[in-house]
Parts: C-alpha cells; structure tokens; sequence
C-alpha cells in the first residue's frame, strides 16, 4: 500500500524473532510442563493471554504499525499504550514466571525463587520504583529531545522500545501479583502508588496536547495526547479491576458470629 | 423465631459495618459523578474541552490526580459493595447517603475550585456561564443535604426496625 513501506527492515528483524521465540518458549513449556504428571494442566486461558500479549508487542514494533509510527505521533502513541501498557498486562496475567518454575527441575526453580527474592529484584518491583521508570520515563521521552533523537538513531530507537516493554512490565507486576512474589506490598501502598502513577500519565497527556514535543505538527499532537489519555485509562481500568479483585478474594473472611 | 434472629444478624452487621458503607458510598459517589462529568459533558455534549489555555499548572494536577483517583474510586467503591453484601452487612440507604455526599462534594470541587479558581475548563463556552455555574453548584449543594438527611434517617430507622424485632410481636 505504502511504497516506502515495503520489505521488512532491521528492526522488524530484530524485534521479530526475540517475539517468535516467546511464542514458542511458552508453547514448549507448556507442553513439557503439561506432561509431569503431577501436576495439573496448565489453563489454557493464560496460553492464549501470552499470545495476545505478545502479538500487542508485535504489532507496536513490527510491521506496518511500527512502520507508521515513525512518521505520526497518534500512531506512535496506539503502539505505545500496545507496548507499554497492554501488551505487558496480558504477558503478566499469563504467569509466566510461574510457568517457568514449574517446568524446570527442583534445583534450576530453586536458583530461579532465590535470585527471584534478591534485593535487586525487590529494588525494580517495588512500586515506586517501578512508576518511576515507567511514567518518569515517558515524561523524559516526550518532553526532551529524545523523541526526535530516537528516529534518528537506531540503537536509541531499540533502547527507547526495549524500555517501554521492560518499565510496562514492571509496573504491572509491582501491582497486580499473578507470579510469585516475595517482595510483597500492602494494597494500600499499591493503590496510593498506581493513582499517583496514573495520574502522571494523564497529567503528561494534557501537557503533550498544550506543548506537542519536538518536530510534531499541534494536529497530530493533540489526536495522539487524547488516544494517550483515554487509551490509558481503558488499559489501567483493567489493571485496577484485577487489583481490586485480588484485594476482594485475600479479604475474604468468616461473618460475624450468631447474634444471641 | 428464625426469620427475626436473621433480621436482626443483618441489623447488627450493617451497624457493624455502618463506615464500610458510608465509605464505599461516598467513594463510588466520586467515581459516579466524574463518569457522569467525562460521558456527559466531555464526550456527548462536547460542552467540556479536553484542554483549556487558561488552565494554570496546579489545575492540570489537581485534575490528573482527581481523574485517576475517580477509576479507584468507582471500582473500589463496587468492590466494597461486593465485600458488604458476603458479610451480610451492605445498608442501603448509608449507602446511597453516602453516595449523594460523595458525588455532591466532588462535584462542588469541580464547579468551585476546578472550573472558577484553576480554570481547567468551564461548564460550556460561548454562552452566558452564570446560570450554568449557578445550576452546577446548586445541585451539588442539594445532593449533600440530601446524603446527610438519608443518613440520619437511615440511623432512626435502624433503632425503630431493632426494637420492632427485639420486642415486637414475636
């Protein structure tokens, strides 16, 4: 359809295959897991998030969406909220890392739950922490030279994107415990953490829609900041759904006794 | 008696839980209106704008963290009514009080604070603002006394139904 668009460059090849690999990783793990025989199947449901997931990634780095976000700033955003906001919900809600230590053996698991319980791994899902390289980073993208700079150049370019999925993905676990978690947090700090987090993305949206980044047309701008506000809240809106859900069901406790 | 030692287990639960309620009320009150401010006056009438020029800085935090704030709100709020009703102990009219205080007190910062002193946006443009702001706040005023008079009637109500089980015609 687009002429310049046509064939596949060096990003969708490198963004590509680490996504095939995903996909299969997962399938196999789930077929290799799936015949110990003491334990149960693995739910077919969190299969079909981890490929939903992944194919939301996919389309924010390859192909022709990927390809139209170099040159628009809307379309730049819809990958964006794909890359960074569902993409990473749907991989999280698959339970991957659960999957993983249900397929190795009893000793890689465990060298896996110890590294998964050191300090360092704490440090990145704590909450603030991990808001921070979330809505601190897109704060720093949108509103420094970095977005031009990342079309330009493109180890920047895969850098830039590498941090959007990795800082996504951290900040949905740092909320929502679906894997094992030792460093664990209180549902009100989470929840005092997340509205401030979201309400930095918000607030950005606003202030790209009065002061468009560099070398973006006010247009464009502005349809790209309002998909960023409201495609991050319908996003966020499930990821507090799941929150409050979990925080429903760990509440559940016996009623009061007989009155006499 | 049965059916009175049941009713008035659910009595002493709601008493029990008489803050959950209010709580879950005005929270989903908050959530309410700022969903009824976003689906009404944003995206059917277009009467909102998205961005005002003359927004001044604290007005796009305070609107940011409100916003965010009202999808807890709302989905907490529900959450809460879940919990309240497998207790046994969800009270309707605190409920609904509290959901009257809880959007009349949100709405009242959005038409005082929001719209006059931090200028994120006004009601609707070209037209004569004064009855709008007039109507808005009003409202938001009457749904407050409105919540509070529920809640006090819910209270009387509740000592009535008590000894109506206690020392009724059992």
């Amino acid at each position: 359809m687009v002429p310049h668009e046509a064939g596949w460059s060096l990003t969708d090849l490198l963004f590509g295959l680490p996504a095939c690999a995903a996909l299969f990783l997962y399938s196999w793990a789930v077929y290799k897991s799936n015949r110990i025989g003491r334990l149960r199947q693995w739910p077919v449901y969190r299969t079909v998030l981890w490929f939903a997931g992944v194919l939301c990634i996919s389309a924010a780095l390859v192909g022709p969406l990927a390809a139209q976000s170099h040159h628009s700033f809307t379309w730049h955003m819809a990958s964006h909220l794909l890359l960074g906001m569902l993409g990473p919900l749907l991989m999280a809600l698959a339970a991957p890392m659960t999957l993983v230590l249900r397929t190795l053996d009893v000793r890689k698991a465990r060298r896996i739950s110890k590294l998964l319980s050191s300090r360092a791994v704490g440090f990145y899902t704590n909450p603030i922490i991990a808001s921070l390289f979330n809505i601190g980073g897109l704060w720093i993208l949108y509103t420094t030279g970095l977005f031009q700079a990342m079309h330009a150049n493109l180890l920047l370019h895969v850098l830039v994107h590498l941090h959007m999925l990795a800082a996504g993905y951290l900040f949905t676990i740092s909320m929502i415990y679906i894997d094992p978690v030792s460093h664990r947090h209180s549902f009100r700090f989470r929840t005092a953490v997340f509205i401030v987090a979201l309400a930095g993305h918000g607030i950005l949206s606003k202030f790209l829609y009065a002061y468009p980044p560099h070398g973006v047309e006010i247009e464009d701008a502005r349809a790209g900041a309002m998909l960023m506000y409201y495609g991050g809240d319908a996003v966020d809106l499930l990821l507090i759904i799941v929150l409050f859900h979990q925080w429903y069901r760990s509440a559940r406790r016996k009623p009061l006794p007989a009155a006499t | 008696m049965k059916t009175d030692a049941k009713h008035l287990q659910q009595l002493q639960n709601r008493e029990v839980h008489y803050k959950r309620n209010l709580w879950s009320g005005i929270l989903f009150g908050l959530g309410f209106v700022a969903f009824i401010d976003e689906t009404i006056f944003h995206q059917l009438l277009h009467w909102h704008k998205f961005y005002d020029k003359s927004t001044v800085a604290a007005g796009l935090v305070s609107d940011g963290l409100f916003h965010a704030f009202s999808w807890f709100a709302t989905v907490g709020g529900l959450y809460l009514v879940a919990d309240l009703r497998r207790l046994n102990a969800l009270w309707h009219k605190v409920w609904w009080g509290g959901k009257l205080i809880g959007g009349g007190v949100f709405q009242l910062y959005d038409g005082t604070i929001q719209h006059k002193v931090m200028r994120i946006h006004q009601i609707r443009y070209q037209v004569d603002i004064v009855p709008y702001d007039v109507v808005w706040n009003v409202t938001a005023v009457l749904m407050i006394i409105i919540g509070f008079l529920l809640i006090r009637n819910a209270k009387q109500n509740q000592m009535t139904l008590k000894g109506t089980v206690l020392h009724g015609s059992s």
